[in-house]
């Protein structure tokens, strides 16, 4: 079917308030299914995920902790907790914002749910098949890749699937105007698939000779991080504050000019992860040049969403979006500027190998991605649920449990990398007396996670909650849209 | 930007710049690099492992080794790790030729492994870390491995002659003995593969006064230290 036989299958476009609202509420409907697929699992495994992750963390200061099973071995825990929240939780609550962002910022109600349903079963099933391998002991031991080669095919398939809905999605959008997060959707859903079978086919399929696989292996992995997770965080970002505050992104060109930056500079920072490694120092060097680069995009974003913001942070008090999303943006500023820190070769002289790294991929992954996902995650429930959030006090307990747990990980084990590496590069001191300095921090760490698992029961007994409850008055902000009787919905207040 | 065919080149092209220059061309760099013949002895470096220290390698990949221990020597002067005596010289990209996966790291929690062989090629001792580190490394942080060895009932014939040698408070209630099994004992010849003193063209140990170059023969993975003793079973 051609492209405009296909359009001419929706109605026409719909101008007057009330009609778009009903837009809106179709287009929200039509998703409830496909993204609540893709939150609840992702949830099940933040779960688990958080389960592997207080295990790994206790072996480090309590190694004879579940020391006598094969399968809970620190080196099987740690790269299952890492499979876990990266592609269980990140990606699939990644999977469910792109998806519903997509169909609003496209106007177009989500096509073919069957095809997204399919992706959905497809994923949890190689996840699951590759987090049994990884324990039984079948982890390839190339770090964000670890799941075998016969479990990821599977994903990959299942990532096809929902690549192509997304571009065709795309293709029939009845919304003229481009978005800034299209810009980094779009790029997200094209730039994932290049990496992942760059990898599969460089590292498990085909392997190339020698280190070759050290720069696959760190062209992947960083990428990841900046090509799959930042854009789609950041298509989160730009979305989420505007649309809680109710005024526009301050500056358009400060917008082009941080996606293309990014574009530009992120794909070649990977190999900063090999600092003093045995590549050659070009390889490594370029690296070094563009994680400073990456000063630029990092810069512009945050200065246009601090000016957005600007004036408006007294709203931070009322809505759970953006409390989580405005933090998120904070961190990733944070995490970006220390991650141009750390890619320096002095200071990875010294962070390079410790536990630093380990705070600083937290500060990555949760306090800007995982909670730019719960901000978002706050948002889209009610919408497409049709329910209110039950408890404010569990929001309260989730957000600030997860900004203290945060805060009590990173900046002490931030620290503690420094001393770590500072001792390590002083050959007089002995290492056992290294690794001893290292326990309060990383003691220290278990109660962060203590803490941020409690943040994620809170968060799931209100999902729970918010799913039991059918009936009542929660039908109601459905005919307030359609009708335009009331100017806030149904918000994530 | 609401034109989409020029948003996508430009998502496109962008990828393609690093894909081709740390994908393509690092491999078209390295990618047929050969093993070193010394022009007097005509040893080669590196030689691929030996069938049971190539297997000890996938007990070391599976068990996640690399999450703690790097496998990689920074030049001298950048870090502490020649200083700290965790190899002669720097590691390039030579070394790691016939490495599947290579396993560099990017941690250490625990010591760097380059030049483990080296260091420590004694059997018994390596076994007694993987058993439990407490033993041989007390204030360790390191797991203990009691599934790569087996605890059994002494025979009537008396203990077994490749039982650990273990003393209170790690040794096992009377009567029983622990035994590596074969995974351990593969793992060990592993670890006392990992030999890189080589001097390579492109990195040279530097000499120092009494200190005669590093043998060639080292170069052969063999091992070195008391036989192993036979696994379980």
């Amino acid at each position: 079917m051609s492209v405009p036989a296909l359009k001419a299958l929706f109605p026409g476009d719909v101008q007057d308030t009330a009609g778009r609202r009903a837009q809106l509420a179709e287009i929200d409907a039509s998703c409830r299914w496909p993204v609540l697929y893709f939150f609840l699992s992702g949830l099940g495994w933040l779960l688990l995920g958080t389960l592997l992750a207080l295990v790994t963390s206790m072996k480090l200061h309590l190694p004879d902790f579940l020391a006598e099973s094969s399968w809970l071995t620190f080196g099987r825990v740690r790269p299952a907790h890492l499979n876990t929240v990266i592609y269980g939780f990140a990606s699939q609550s990644a999977i469910g914002v792109c998806i519903w962002l997509m169909c609003r910022l496209c106007r177009v109600p989500l096509m073919a749910a069957g095809i997204i349903l399919a992706a959905n079963v497809f994923w949890n099933l190689g996840l699951t098949v590759g987090v049994v391998g990884i324990l039984v002991g079948d982890s390839t031991a190339i770090e964000w890749l670890e799941m075998p080669a016969y479990a990821t095919p599977i994903l990959f398939f299942s990532y096809a699937l929902i690549a192509v809905w997304a571009i065709i999605t795309f293709r029939l959008r009845r919304e003229k105007q481009l978005y800034v997060s299209q810009w980094y959707l779009l790029a997200a859903l094209l730039w994932f698939p290049w990496l992942y079978s760059t990898a599969q086919i460089m590292l498990l399929i085909q392997p190339v000779r020698g280190v070759v696989q050290a720069a696959v292996n760190w062209w992947f992995a960083h990428n990841v991080l900046g090509l799959w997770f930042t854009p789609i965080g950041l298509a989160a970002i730009y979305y989420f504050i505007p649309k809680v505050i109710g005024r526009p992104i301050r500056s358009y060109y400060l917008s082009v000019l941080g996606f293309w930056s990014l574009a530009l500079f992120y794909n070649w920072n990977g190999l900063h992860h090999l600092v003093g490694g045995p590549l050659p120092a070009w390889m490594i060097t370029i690296s070094v040049v563009a994680s400073v680069m990456m000063l630029i995009p990092v810069i512009a974003v945050a200065i246009n969403h601090h000016y957005t913001m600007w004036g408006h942070f007294h709203k931070l008090r009322y809505s759970p979006t953006l409390r989580f999303i405005v933090v998120g943006a904070m961190c990733y500023t944070l995490t970006s500027l220390q991650g141009v820190a750390s890619a320096l070769r002095s200071v990875s002289e010294v962070t390079h190998f410790t536990h630093h790294t380990i705070a600083h991929a937290h500060l990555g992954m949760y306090g800007f991605f995982t909670m730019v996902m719960f901000g978002s995650i706050y948002y889209i429930f009610p919408r497409i649920t049709l329910r209110e959030w039950p408890s404010q006090s569990l929001i309260s307990a989730h957000f600030w449990a997860c900004l203290l747990g945060l805060v009590l990980y990173v900046v002490p084990l931030s620290y503690a990398g420094v001393l770590q590496g500072l001792a390590m590069n002083t050959a007089e001191i002995p290492f056992l007396k290294v690794v001893a300095g290292t326990l309060p921090f990383l003691q220290l760490r278990t109660l962060a996670g203590l803490i941020l698992a409690a943040g994620h029961v809170a968060f799931f007994a209100n999902i729970v909650w918010m799913l039991c409850r059918v009936l009542g008055p929660y039908q109601q902000p459905v005919r307030m849209i359609l009708t335009g009787t009331q100017q806030t919905a149904v918000a994530g207040k | 930007m609401n034109y989409g065919p020029l948003l996508f080149l430009g998502i496109l092209f962008t990828l393609a710049s690093s894909w081709v220059g740390l994908v393509l061309m690092p491999n078209r760099q390295l990618g047929t690099l050969t093993p070193h013949v010394n022009a007097t002895t005509s040893a080669i470096y590196p030689a691929a492992r030996a069938g049971e220290a190539q297997q000890g390698a996938e007990t070391y990949r599976s068990l996640g080794c690399i999450y703690c221990h790097s496998q990689q020597v920074r030049p001298e002067g950048f870090g502490g790790d020649i200083a700290r005596g965790w190899g002669k010289r720097r590691t390039v990209s030579r070394d790691y030729l016939f490495d599947k996966p290579v396993q560099l790291g990017t941690s250490r929690t625990g010591p760097d492994l380059t030049n483990f062989g080296e260091r420590n090629g004694a059997v018994d001792w390596n076994l007694k870390h993987l058993y439990n580190p407490q033993i041989t490394s007390p204030g360790s942080i390191m797991p203990a491995y009691p599934f790569l060895f087996e605890k059994r009932r002494i025979g009537k014939n008396g203990a077994s002659t490749n039982a650990l040698a273990l003393i209170a408070p790690f040794a096992p209630e009377a009567g029983y003995e622990i035994v590596p099994k074969m995974e351990a004992l593969q793992l060990v010849e592993y670890l006392r593969s990992l030999k890189t003193s080589v001097d390579l063209p492109e990195a040279s140990i530097k000499k120092t006064e009494g200190d005669a170059a590093a043998p060639d023969a080292s170069a052969t993975n063999a091992p070195t230290g008391a036989p192993a003793p036979a696994p379980a079973k």
